[in-house]
């Protein structure tokens, strides 16, 4: 009897432990919340005007480009890489999809396809570079950034293009269903970043993407196709810079050629500081959206108080060197562990 | 002047939810060899680094010489003649010997450093060894054995009196091993007291005067070697007698299910061809770098550039990666469970479900609740010691890390599973586990081919032993015919 009390209780407190490790390991996995509601305090204490729908509406479409580059560098970072050519992906294809409609007339649906294809040779060309030629993602990044935005300048003259048909307004100045508080492109990262979340924790792709990152010996012995895991999550980055730079081109009703620049700095900071490592192999889709929120926040509040924007990009790169700090002395802290 | 060269009283130290050494106390004599045993996590390795003051106590503290002394940092136990030669070598790999042995203490001289008498301090110290060793030569181009050496003279560059060998043995060969010993006794001759930690009990015999036991973080037992035997040592480290050390059984062995002819790769592998069978436990012997792993991989498709005939249960079998070998029933648990067997950071059900995501899958979606059914079916079957299916791989043990990586293969439902190197950094009672493991799969009617530089292993375990020497196959031996001598007779031929 004593035997079957005492298994009883171990039951019922490992199901316990279980619930209090799920919660546990929530706020591991988004420890970011508690930094993102520190700073809508700080701000709202700090600023009479940020705690409004309005601002916040704002805030998440000025946001939203970015977080769909935070979205396809999420893939790319988790399976330990770095792609710093998206940026200038966004510059690019945002010209071509207003050349495709201004200088060729274009309907814009093929225009749309096109360019997305665009982004997808980026994509595939930096993940070849990187798993077929072995060259660091840094570097080979750091070469076709350089390239893209110099061939955007080339093709452009270095001037915006203008007359984006009216169709396309929408994408990025528009609201769903007429609703003020949910502009079009929001609604875009919110119906991307749930898809990339399913694939991120349950499928095949996804769960390959970590075992890569964590440790691409033992997934490639397992069977992992671990260089083709790689490359296909550049091509998702450069689809994902093109949809962003199509939103951008539609926002400014012009296609810009410094469109996106620096984009690729503020992917990575809000990827990291939203829990993904540099080294691979962990962090999570929403933990990464809530880094390109943080870094939303941060910009708006610093605007709303009146800070001008140079000491603004000092601020921000303050906030990634202390996030990737955070990071590797946390993964220095478990080795030792 | 004091008899006892290091006298530990009363050591204890906590982490977080564990005490790895509860109240530790034993003496050290000065000039002798101390074996240091235990199984994993006993508390060998927290005792290393608080003695190399690496960690700090929480309770006890040490006397050096009869004076009572702290070490609070690395260098103060340096200081202190105290040394460590870590399983992990700590050299750099683009510096030559003398420059390594020296590292950051250059001789100053009147032009820069004065090369001239680092070179000679250098010779001097590879000479107090007995062995030859060229200062100029580049640490990379150094075998382990030859690494583990210069990290030897660096600790006698220190004027250590206490040197302090974790697991030195694990990664030579039997030829590099008997250097080793050599150089052992020159150092004990010179009067230097050696803390030797190995897995490998026979060397404890062979080597040490006295043994000292912990498990569990206790201090169970120092005793002079010569009043203890193998089981008796065995049943101290792990605190009950164990049944036979080699389970091996009598299975049936079928028909060919993995034919090799002539297998090539340049400068690599030369000729190999070999035969195993359904319940067949077939073991490939040599030294490091015979060509061993390389036979594995080329099964497995993990290298490219190997030509030759491979024929999988009397078909033509060519595989071009390793995701066809594995989809072909053909599994590999890899020498390095750490860098090529798991993703650490991974939880237990996520890596045992690695090899086979079709396992785990309803058409396009993974299934939580499949997954986490499949990983108790293998927690369960192989005995896997860990809290949940959630725990992160790396905090399991050696032996238990081992079980997860078979589980991978056997959910991946591979008929031929390769091991290489099985129970390498594993405990004495999770071996015998891994041991009866491998024959219980033998007698399901899986192929076994285990690849071992551990000669009582392979001897004790395998049915046939394939004997590999710089890329041939230079002996195959019947498991009633086969000793140590006839193996490594071949391996060195």
């Amino acid at each position: 009897m004593a035997t079957s009390r005492t298994a009883g209780k171990t039951r019922g407190s490992a199901q316990g432990a279980g619930a209090l490790r799920r919660i546990k390991r929530f706020f591991d996995d988004y420890s970011i919340i508690y930094a993102v509601l520190i700073l809508i305090v700080i701000l709202s204490i700090a600023s009479p005007d940020f705690l409004s729908l309005k601002n916040f509406t704002n805030v998440f479409r000025q946001i939203s480009m970015i977080a769909i580059l935070t979205i396809g560098m999420f893939f790319v970072m988790v399976g330990g890489g770095i792609d710093i050519s998206c940026g200038a992906t966004v510059g690019l294809t945002g010209v071509l999809f207003a050349m495709f409609m201004v200088n060729y007339g274009m309907h814009p649906v093929p225009a749309f396809i096109l360019t997305v294809l665009a982004g997808v040779l980026i994509g595939t060309i930096n993940g070849t570079l990187v798993t077929r030629f072995g060259i660091p993602a840094m570097i080979a990044t750091l070469g076709t950034q350089s390239i893209s935005r110099g061939f955007t300048y080339v093709i452009t003259g270095a001037y915006p293009i203008s007359g984006i048909p009216e169709s396309v307004s929408f994408l990025g100045r528009g609201y769903v269903l007429g609703l003020e508080w949910l502009p079009w492109p929001v609604f875009i990262v919110a119906i991307l970043a749930i898809i990339a979340h399913y694939m991120a924790q349950r499928t095949r792709f996804g769960r390959s993407v970590y075992a890569v990152g964590g440790n691409p010996e033992a997934a490639y012995l397992s069977g992992i196709k671990d260089k083709r895991i790689q490359i296909i999550s550049y091509i998702a980055l450069g689809a994902l810079s093109a949809i962003s730079g199509m939103i951008l081109t539609s926002r400014l009703a012009s296609g810009q050629p410094n469109g996106g620049l620096t984009w690729e700095f503020e992917a990575v900071t809000a990827a990291v500081i939203g829990g993904v490592s540099i080294t691979g192999g962990r962090g999570r889709v929403f933990g990464a959206l809530l880094g390109a929120i943080l870094i939303g926040l941060l910009t708006n509040g610093m605007t709303l108080i009146g800070m001008e924007s140079y000491p603004q990009q000092m601020v921000k790169g303050i906030v990634l060197v202390l996030a990737i700090g955070f990071d590797i002395y946390s993964i220095n802290k478990k080795s030792k562990n | 002047m004091a008899e006892y060269a290091l006298r530990i009283n009363n050591i204890s130290k906590s982490f977080p939810g564990v005490k790895a050494l509860d109240d530790v106390s034993f003496d050290i004599k000065k000039g002798e060899l101390h074996g240091l045993v235990g199984e994993n996590g006993a508390g060998k390795s927290t005792l290393i680094k608080i003695l190399s003051g690496v960690y700090s106590t929480d309770l006890g503290s040490f006397e050096l010489n009869g004076v009572p002394v702290t070490v609070d940092t690395p260098l103060e136990a340096q200081q202190l003649g105290i040394s460590v030669v870590h399983q992990e070598l700590k050299l750099v790999e683009s510096l030559t010997v003398k420059e390594n042995i020296f590292l950051g203490r250059p001789f100053k001289g009147k032009m820069g450093i004065d090369w001239q008498k680092l070179r000679d301090e250098a010779v001097n110290l590879i000479n107090r060894l007995n062995i030859s060793l060229d200062p100029d030569e580049l640490v990379s181009n150094l075998s382990v054995a030859q690494k583990q050496i210069v990290e030897i003279c660096k600790a006698l560059s220190y004027n250590a009196d206490i040197i302090i060998m974790d697991e030195p043995s694990a990664t030579l060969t039997e030829k590099e091993l008997e250097t080793l010993f050599s150089i052992l006794h020159e150092l004990k001759a010179q009067n230097i007291t050696i803390i030797y930690i190995s897995h490998r009990l026979e060397e404890i015999f062979k080597l040490a005067d006295t043994v000292t036991i912990l498990r569990d973080g206790k201090h169970i037992d120092t005793l002079p070697v010569n009043q203890v035997d193998r089981e008796k040592l065995i049943s101290l480290m792990v605190g009950r007698t164990l049944g036979m050390e080699y389970p091996k059984r009598k299975v049936e062995i079928g028909e060919p299910v993995l034919e090799v002819k002539n297998l090539n790769r340049k400068g690599v592998l030369h000729d190999v061809s070999f035969t195993l069978h359904r319940g067949e436990i077939l073991g490939f012997a040599g030294l490091v770098g015979a060509g061993r792993t390389e036979v594995a991989r080329a099964i497995f498709g993990a290298d490219r550039g190997v030509t030759g005939e491979i024929l999988l249960n009397g078909k033509t079998y060519s595989p071009k990666n390793v995701s066809f070998a594995v989809s072909n029933g053909i599994g590999l648990i890899p020498e390095d469970r750490k860098e090529q067997g798991l993703v650490l950071d991974m939880m237990v059900k996520e890596n045992i479900s690695m090899a086979n995501f079709k396992s785990i899958m309803s058409s396009v979606f993974l299934m939580p609740k499949k997954e986490e059914s499949i990983a108790h079916k293998f927690i369960d079957a192989l005995h896997i010691a860990t809290p949940d299916a959630e725990r992160q791989v790396k905090y399991l043990s050696g032996g238990n890390q081992q079980k997860v990586v078979i589980g991978k293969w056997l959910n991946a439902e591979s008929d031929i599973l390769i091991i290489d190197e099985p129970t390498r950094g594993i405990d004495v009672g999770a071996k015998a586990e891994i041991y009866s493991l491998m024959c219980d799969l033998a007698e399901e009617g899986k192929a076994i081919i285990m690849i071992s530089s551990d000669m009582p292993e392979l001897l004790g375990v395998c049915d046939r032993i394939m004997v590999m020497h710089d890329g041939r196959i230079t002996g195959e031996l019947m498991a009633e015919e086969a000793t140590q001598e006839k193996i490594l007779e071949y391996a060195i031929m």
